[in-house]
């Protein structure tokens, strides 16, 4: 394996952990407030629909953009309808909310643009375009910094460096605010936010709202960054990774980015190789699919470092009368 | 003090949501430019107007009739077993390594090998997450979701890999011997030359899901073990105050479960396709969900759900065919129905409950006590 081997795959590494870092935050701050919610990969999916099929149909990937986090926060609003306002199962709206959203998108999908499920190829303006940063190709000419700068630095679409800011404005606001210590009380002992004065019941809406917008931002990500344009179910299972390197990283923003760069660089090089030969021994790709699964119930069986929830969380808050 | 009579919550709750997800579905059909009528009328001749749409709908029902039972024997206890998706993936791999490898005389005795391979392969697919949650308090929600990603890896594998027969290109298992065949109703049930469910795969496993809910029935109401589970899952301190061991019960309810989520595959794997394909579940295992919230998780309840969605996979794949709403239509509906029955029970519930209590204060004291020896 040579070094520019090595770079194209943490280049991929970095496009595939994006998304994954978006959900993963935004599980993270509903499930801080005591929101469970397994239905990131539904939310992911709607908007990765409606960001490719107004993109389509506006040629403007921000006006996409801007449809696919308005439903995925729809969705959001759903969930939080259910298990806020009406106290139920937060998993099994959870459950729902992902058919809603594996059903709903094809049939538009086939209503809209009748392509089997899937949208129109996005071209042009309709895509996030890649930022090129100043001196990238220039300084090429230098070896390894050269290279690492134009490959992996630079050149990535919007999303990707949104996502990783994402990372520093999640743990400021979760750690250094006001809010944040609040979002997180509300996760740990409503009750006692409650006696504050502070509303438990915004305090979760607001939290279920911001998750909307970052799952919004995945799923666009997804489609008009990563790929171009939407498939049916092209989500593939990043929820439930995002979900993993949530328990991955028990609930912390810093963690939670080396967790889906972790898993990002399994998928990455998954893709590169098929079958995996280490030492005479033949890891199936398979197996590489399977290892961010395997390595979260490794974690939540508590062999390498407990993961520990949110206490109050999937407990609907009864205020006392 | 009971707010309301218990015949609300049992058949009124779950029909008005039900409405309301019918009546979202066909705002959806209206939103897609189809008319829903026409679609209710498509569906209700495609799936029960003809032995060979009962066939097909029945055969659904009977998937659909496990994997709803698994379900509702884990909530029993507390547990939120989402894993009957990956737990029937299993069960097809056990049904159909028993069917391919062992030399079985006759169907009889090949479906009881099978059934005890599927549920052992089942029920060993849920046993690690009911460890992991008994022993070590993993959320059994997450393990079960990863067991079900996992699953899915690992049937790929053997499909491809080991499964595969040489110089076959796509990834499945071989035909099963004709031993192992078993009885369709089309072959039960036609005589005097009358042709009844024609090339429909509703078989005989069918009695095997009926059978598995009365089974399930005596099993939760009528024995000691099922009064264990269900005082688990009402509360689990009481539970260890009656000398009720979690640990135990939790991996007993989610065995059993398992094993019931495995049971299915002697109808999809061994009963239809006669050889197991890549993703022979199909969502069953998810349906289970709907249709054990659907039916209160009784098994009677869980029969007639069945049925129902049954009715909905086949009505909406002859609605794919006919008209260009996509099947994809079954599952906004299932997620509807989810939604309603599940998540949002108390949308329906809160109202009612204030109705039936202004109702009784109304009546007078006097008549609410009246009422109590009755009840």
């Amino acid at each position: 394996m040579d070094f520019a081997t090595i770079l194209q795959i943490l280049d991929s590494t970095v496009r595939l952990a994006t998304p994954l870092l978006l959900a993963c935050l935004a599980g993270l701050f509903s499930e801080r407030s005591g929101i469970f919610d397994i239905g990131l990969e539904g939310k992911i999916l709607i908007s990765a629909f409606f960001s490719a099929a107004l993109a389509v149909i506006t040629g403007s990937v921000w006006i996409g953009l801007l449809a696919g986090i308005a439903s995925s926060m729809v969705l959001a609003g759903i969930h939080g309808l259910a298990s806020i306002t009406f106290r139920g199962n937060q998993l099994i709206s959870g459950v729902a909310i992902n058919f809603l959203a594996a059903g709903l998108t094809v049939l538009v999908a086939e209503a809209w643009f009748r392509q089997g499920g899937r949208t129109p190829a996005l071209t042009g303006d309709a895509r996030f375009a890649p930022i090129e940063w100043p001196l990238s190709g220039v300084i090429d000419g230098i070896p390894v910094i050269g290279p690492i700068y134009s490959e992996l630095v630079s050149g990535h679409t919007i999303l990707v460096y949104v996502a990783l800011l994402a990372v520093v404005a999640s743990w400021y606001v979760l750690f250094r605010t006001r809010f944040g210590l609040r979002l997180r009380a509300v996760g740990e002992n409503p009750a006692a936010v409650d006696t504050a004065g502070i509303s438990v019941v915004r305090m979760r809406y607001t939290a279920v709202a911001i998750c909307g917008l970052l799952t919004g931002l995945a799923g666009a990500y997804l489609a008009t960054g990563l790929a171009a344009g939407f498939v049916k179910d092209m989500s593939a299972g990043r929820g439930f990774i995002a979900l993993a390197a949530l328990i991955f990283s028990k609930w912390r923003p810093w963690p939670a980015l080396w967790a889906c760069l972790l898993f990002g660089f399994l998928e990455a090089v998954g893709n590169r190789y098929q079958n995996i030969d280490i030492a005479g021994f033949i890891l199936p790709v398979q197996f590489m699919q399977a290892l961010p699964y395997i390595l979260t119930v490794v974690i939540l069986a508590g062999f390498v470092g407990r993961a520990i929830p949110p206490r109050a969380g999937g407990e609907p808050y009864v205020k006392e009368r | 003090m009971q707010k309301m009579p218990a015949w609300v919550d049992v058949v009124v709750i779950p029909l008005i949501s039900l409405t309301i997800a019918f009546i979202l579905s066909g705002l959806v059909i209206l939103a897609i430019g189809e008319n829903p009528v026409d679609a209710v009328r498509v569906m209700v001749t495609g799936a029960l107007g003809s032995t060979y749409g009962w066939g097909y709908t029945l055969y659904y029902a009977t998937n659909f009739m496990f994997t709803g039972l698994a379900f509702a024997v884990a909530f029993h206890a507390g547990l939120f077993n989402i894993g009957g998706e990956g737990q029937a993936l299993l069960g097809g791999l056990g049904v159909a390594l028993a069917a391919l490898f062992i030399p079985w005389p006759h169907w009889t005795i090949a479906l009881l090998g099978a059934m005890a391979a599927g549920a052992l392969f089942g029920a060993a697919w849920a046993a690690v997450p009911a460890y992991l949650q008994a022993k070590r308090g993993s959320h059994i929600v997450i393990t079960t979701i990863m067991f079900n990603l996992i699953g899915a890896a690992l049937l790929n594998y053997m499909l491809v890999n080991i499964l595969r027969p040489t110089g076959q290109m796509d990834p499945a298992s071989a035909n099963f011997p004709p031993a192992t065949h078993l009885p369709t109703l089309q072959e039960m049930f036609s005589a005097f030359g009358l042709t009844l469910f024609r090339g429909a795969p509703a078989n005989v496993t069918l009695f095997v899901a009926i059978l598995a809910c009365v089974l399930v029935w005596l099993l939760i109401w009528r024995t000691r073990l099922g009064f264990e589970i269900r005082a688990l899952g009402h509360s689990e301190p009481a539970a260890i105050y009656a000398g009720i061991s979690p640990v135990k019960i939790t991996m007993i309810a989610m065995l059993i479960s398992g094993g019931l989520a495995g049971l299915m595959a002697i109808n999809n794997v061994m009963g239809e396709a006669e050889r197991l394909v890549l993703n022979s579940v199909e969502g069953a295992g998810f349906i289970g969900i709907a249709v054990a919230l659907m039916g209160r998780s009784h098994p009677f309840g869980i029969f007639l759900a069945a049925i129902l969605f049954g009715f909905l996979y086949q009505g909406g794949a002859e609605l794919s065919l006919w008209t260009s709403v996509p099947r994809e239509l079954i599952i906004v509906i299932q997620a509807l129905v989810i939604l309603f029955t599940g998540a949002l029970d108390n949308m329906v519930r809160m109202p009612l409950e204030r109705i039936f209590v202004a109702m009784n204060r109304k009546s007078g004291p006097d008549a609410a006590t009246q009422r109590k020896p009755a009840e």
